[in-house]
């Protein structure tokens, strides 16, 4: 292993300095108040560039264009409406108390707070759960179909790890809907020309001027054009960074380039090693696999979860008897049963699964049995309520789950880590905004079913729009800047060398070979649960995976295009660099919290035991070299109206 | 299993393409058709050959990117996504022909990858509600009534792949486009555009290239998401009412 990477120096403390002291429920008004305006006739003159089209991406595009500033705005896929955030099926949190169940924005705030495991900002959640009523407004406005009840009135439903119904969906494609309605708020705005949106085009680097984010290198992926944007700030949307582990739910094509090319123009990446691992996945057929596909969690409402009692019990399940299933979150945990959070119920599988009480192909997969609820509601119902997604299950697995249990596992599914951003999205280079799952704010260390499409909501509709207008309106005369100043012609060769480098090595290997090595390595020392020891072997493997990749990579064809090979190859030079800093941060934090399990810190009864004494801070990373140790910076977490306490499901 | 695949090659829009035929060994029925492809492009890599370009992402049968033509039928034999369908959809030894979408309004962009953009500018013609950012009333203000919310999200569910069109004989959008009106038209939130809506949908379809619509039918057989055929129907009245309105004016 290279010692000296792991051998990182801690620099000066970072601090949030923009969140407004004072009660926290007033922070997000006293915060808009003081935060400068910018005349509506000088918006048009300012540029803001967007990367991502998707939740965040897209509504921030669409909201700053209606406010009047000038957007360019870009995405690989072909069309803005692909964007991954499409995939999401489960729902959209929300403090409206429709119910009358106790919730209010004060017990959303509480539970975000503890469901990250006291590792996110209190400022920012308690903005985050006041903004849920109103995106639940928006939304309807704009036409999202939200499942209704029969007096017309919006239906909720409970979702994993709460005992409120604040989840608003759309049948199992809350995400779709929501994402068409922010496309279709951003296509208005392409049409009235506000949006200059550029599909099928990628972010390969930032454009950092004078310590400011002023553009961006991107790529056109039909013609290998490689081109510069300007602008007066730069809001990157461009989602996590689950892929770094080959195998996830996440898109085919959705990448770190963007994050981690800001990260090495000088924008902390905070808590990189806070993954969250979805325990309702379908498990994988065997090593042609390309991606898992999750099934929603609102699945865990209704279904029950178990494992045959004995090990290497491989009767069929509808053949073991009711005595001998162990039902084993609804043993371990009474009061929560099978809607623990995620973090927890994904261990528990994994646990199940390593005593060899797992079933399926491997043994790496629970059952999740609907036969109770078929008896208690009837088929209808089930149907209604989860039919697409029983299709969906049946269209993979050629099996039906309303006669035989569903088999889930784990898998990679979201990142709550990301750049560090304070109080107003804004990164350490300023004039760099991050958004959406991209940023690091409000999930903490895990993060609550239904949250995921709150925080993007939120970010790109309400809080984006509020705070970017003090940057430009503190910086409201940027010299003009070309692609001719010495800056921009350094990074444009940068981004030319990179690929040429990638085409003219023609090794042996493909890049696929190398993502899914670097995946597996990932999964087994960086996943669900982690050691010393494994992390320290991932970090001596790292190393040489890159060094083999920069030897034997064969990229085919040429730059000048389409070339989805070497689209795919460029990424994983950004992944074989992010990887080694999540190694490293989940080496550093010798704690277990949330989604980071650390095997050498667990209570007697095998739970997660966190150290607040020595871990209450968000770890936000500094760059120095490829391969060279970064610097520690500490955002030191304060809790004044959550107070940190051992999270217990029990 | 052991296939012999049929591939549309094209280097770019304006050259020309041919079908090239390409021996995959080891198959499962596990597979989808899209891992089945990525077999067959690792294979080409290494040969020092051109992998084939064709649109993916999600893999979920959700984000509509994925568009092959398979064995004649858009979408290939099951009603689904091309990434959703296993290759137990295939027997040993077969022969599979696999294309591009073939319409007017979509060039080929490359292989089997192609140009949506005309179904952008159709939304952004008119296919959304004009609600600006903080403009909202309260949720609850406005009952939908649960059929109306059901129909709606049942038209919602486009996922925009174009299978529509590739399957339809005359590369008609209307099963596409109306899909988007239905869903907004119905809404009461919808209602104030309604007939700006579909007046300047239906124009800036016909003006993509698109090609009129003769009830076929197949568009609505190969849409994977169940789109039914009577919501061109829907449109259709939609679109009289709104021009006798316009005319009254």
């Amino acid at each position: 292993m290279s010692t000296d990477y792991t051998s990182y120096a801690t620099g000066e403390p970072v601090a949030d300095t923009k969140a407004p002291k004072g009660p926290v429920n007033e922070r997000w008004d006293t915060r808009r108040f003081e935060a400068g305006l910018v005349n509506p006739a000088n918006r048009r003159k300012h540029t803001v560039i967007v990367v991502g089209t998707g939740l965040a991406g897209g509504a921030a595009g669409a909201t700053l264009a209606e406010q009047g500033y000038r957007v360019v705005q870009f995405c690989y896929q072909d069309s803005p409406r692909r964007a991954h955030s499409i995939a999401a099926q489960g729902g959209i949190n929300a403090a409206k108390n429709y119910r009358n169940d106790g919730d209010s924005v004060h017990r959303l705030f509480y539970d975000t707070v503890k469901g990250g495991d006291f590792r996110a900002r209190e400022s920012n959640v308690h903005r985050l759960a006041q903004i849920s009523v109103e995106i639940i407004d928006q939304c309807v406005a704009q036409g999202v179909p939200f499942a209704r009840e029969y007096g017309g009135l919006l239906d909720t439903r409970s979702f994993g790890g709460v005992q409120v119904s604040r989840t608003f969906y759309a049948r199992g494609q809350t995400g779709q809907q929501l994402l068409l309605g922010a496309y279709q708020a951003l296509s208005r705005q392409i049409a009235a020309g506000t949006v200059e949106m550029h599909p099928r085009t990628e972010m390969l680097d930032l454009i950092v001027v004078d310590g400011r984010a002023r553009g961006i290198v991107a790529r056109d992926l039909i013609t290998g054009r490689i081109d510069t944007y300007f602008a007066d700030a730069v809001v990157l949307a461009s989602g996590g960074y689950g892929n770094v582990f080959y195998l996830s739910t996440n898109a085919m094509n959705s990448n770190a380039t963007a994050i981690w090319r800001a990260h090495r123009r000088g924008a902390y990446f905070a808590n990189p090693c806070f993954t969250q691992i979805h325990p309702t996945c379908i498990p994988r057929t065997g090593d042609h696999q390309a991606k898992l596909t999750l099934m929603s969690e609102s699945l865990r409402n209704d279904g029950r979860i178990w494992v045959p009692k004995a090990r290497g019990d491989d009767r069929p399940a509808n053949e073991i008897p009711e005595d001998e299933r162990d039902y084993y979150l609804e043993r371990i945990y009474p009061s929560f049963g099978n809607l623990v959070p995620r973090d927890i119920a994904s261990r528990a599988a994994k646990n199940v699964c390593d005593e060899g009480r797992g079933v399926g192909p491997g043994g790496q997969g629970v059952y999740l049995d609907f036969a109770d609820a078929v008896r208690r509601m009837g088929r209808a119902k089930v149907e209604e309520k989860y039919g697409n997604l029983f299709d969906m299950y049946e269209r993979i697995t050629a099996e039906n789950p309303y006669e035989v249990p569903m088999r889930i596992y784990p898998a990679v599914h979201y990142t709550m880590g990301g750049l560090w951003v304070d109080y107003d999205l804004q990164t350490t280079v300023p004039g760099l905004f991050a958004i959406g799952e991209a940023n690091f704010s409000d999930h903490g260390a895990n993060r609550l079913g239904a949250s995921a499409l709150m925080q993007g909501l939120a970010d790109g509709y309400f809080v984006l729009p509020s705070t970017i207008n003090d940057y430009l309106a503190r910086n409201p005369n940027h010299d003009e800047i070309t692609e001719q100043h010495p800056v921009v012609q350094e990074v444009l060769a940068d981004t030319e060398d990179r690929l040429n480098l990638l085409l003219s090595v023609d090794g042996d290997r493909t890049p696929d070979s190398f993502h899914r090595e670097l995946g597996e390595l990932m999964w087994e020392f960086c996943g669900m649960a982690r050691t010393d020891a494994g992390l320290r072997k991932a970090l001596e493997r790292i190393p040489q995976i890159r060094e083999e990749f920069w030897r034997r990579i064969k990229v085919p064809g040429t730059g000048e295009e389409f070339n989805q090979s070497l689209e795919k190859a460029n990424r994983i030079v950004d992944y074989l660099e992010l990887a080694e800093l999540m190694c490293l941060d989940a080496l550093h934090r010798e704690e277990s919290c949330g989604g980071h399990f650390r095997e050498e810190s667990q209570t007697p009864d095998g739970e997660a035991a966190r150290d607040d004494e020595a871990f209450s801070y968000a770890a936000a990373w500094e760059f120095t070299a490829t391969g060279g140790a970064p610097v520690l910076h500490k955002e030191d977490l304060v809790f004044e109206y959550v107070h940190p306490t051992q999270r217990s499901y029990a | 299993m052991k296939l012999t695949l049929r591939v549309w090659r094209q280097r770019n829009t304006g050259a020309p393409g041919a079908m090239s035929t390409y021996e995959v060994d080891g198959i499962s029925a596990d597979m989808s058709f899209l891992e089945m492809l990525d077999t067959l492009n690792e294979e080409l890599i290494l040969k020092g050959e051109d992998p084939v370009a064709f649109d993916h992402d999600c893999r979920e049968g959700i984000c509509g990117a994925c568009s092959l033509v398979i064995n004649g039928d858009a979408h290939g034999p099951e009603r689904t996504t091309s990434c959703q369908l296993h290759m137990r959809s295939f027997s040993d030894g077969d022969t599979i022909d696999v294309e591009p979408w073939r319409a007017a309004a979509f060039p080929v962009v490359k292989d089997l990858v192609v140009d949506r953009s005309a179904f952008d500018r159709i939304i952004q013609s008119g296919g959304y509600i004009t609600a600006p950012t903080g403009a909202a009333p309260e949720a609850h203000a406005t009952p939908v009534p649960k059929p109306d919310a059901d129909f709606a999200f049942e038209h919602a569910e486009c996922i925009g792949c174009g299978a529509c069109v590739a399957a339809c004989p005359n590369g008609s959008a209307m099963l596409f486009t109306s899909a988007k009106i239905n869903h907004l038209n119905v809404l009461p939130q919808g209602a104030p555009e309604r007939e700006t809506r579909v007046l300047d949908m239906v124009a800036q379809m016909d003006e993509e290239g698109f090609g009129g619509c003769t009830l076929t039918g197949e568009c609505a057989t190969a849409c994977p998401k169940g789109i039914p055929l009577v919501s061109i129907t829907s449109m259709n009245k939609e679109w009289l009412r709104a021009t006798r309105k316009a005319g009254k004016r």
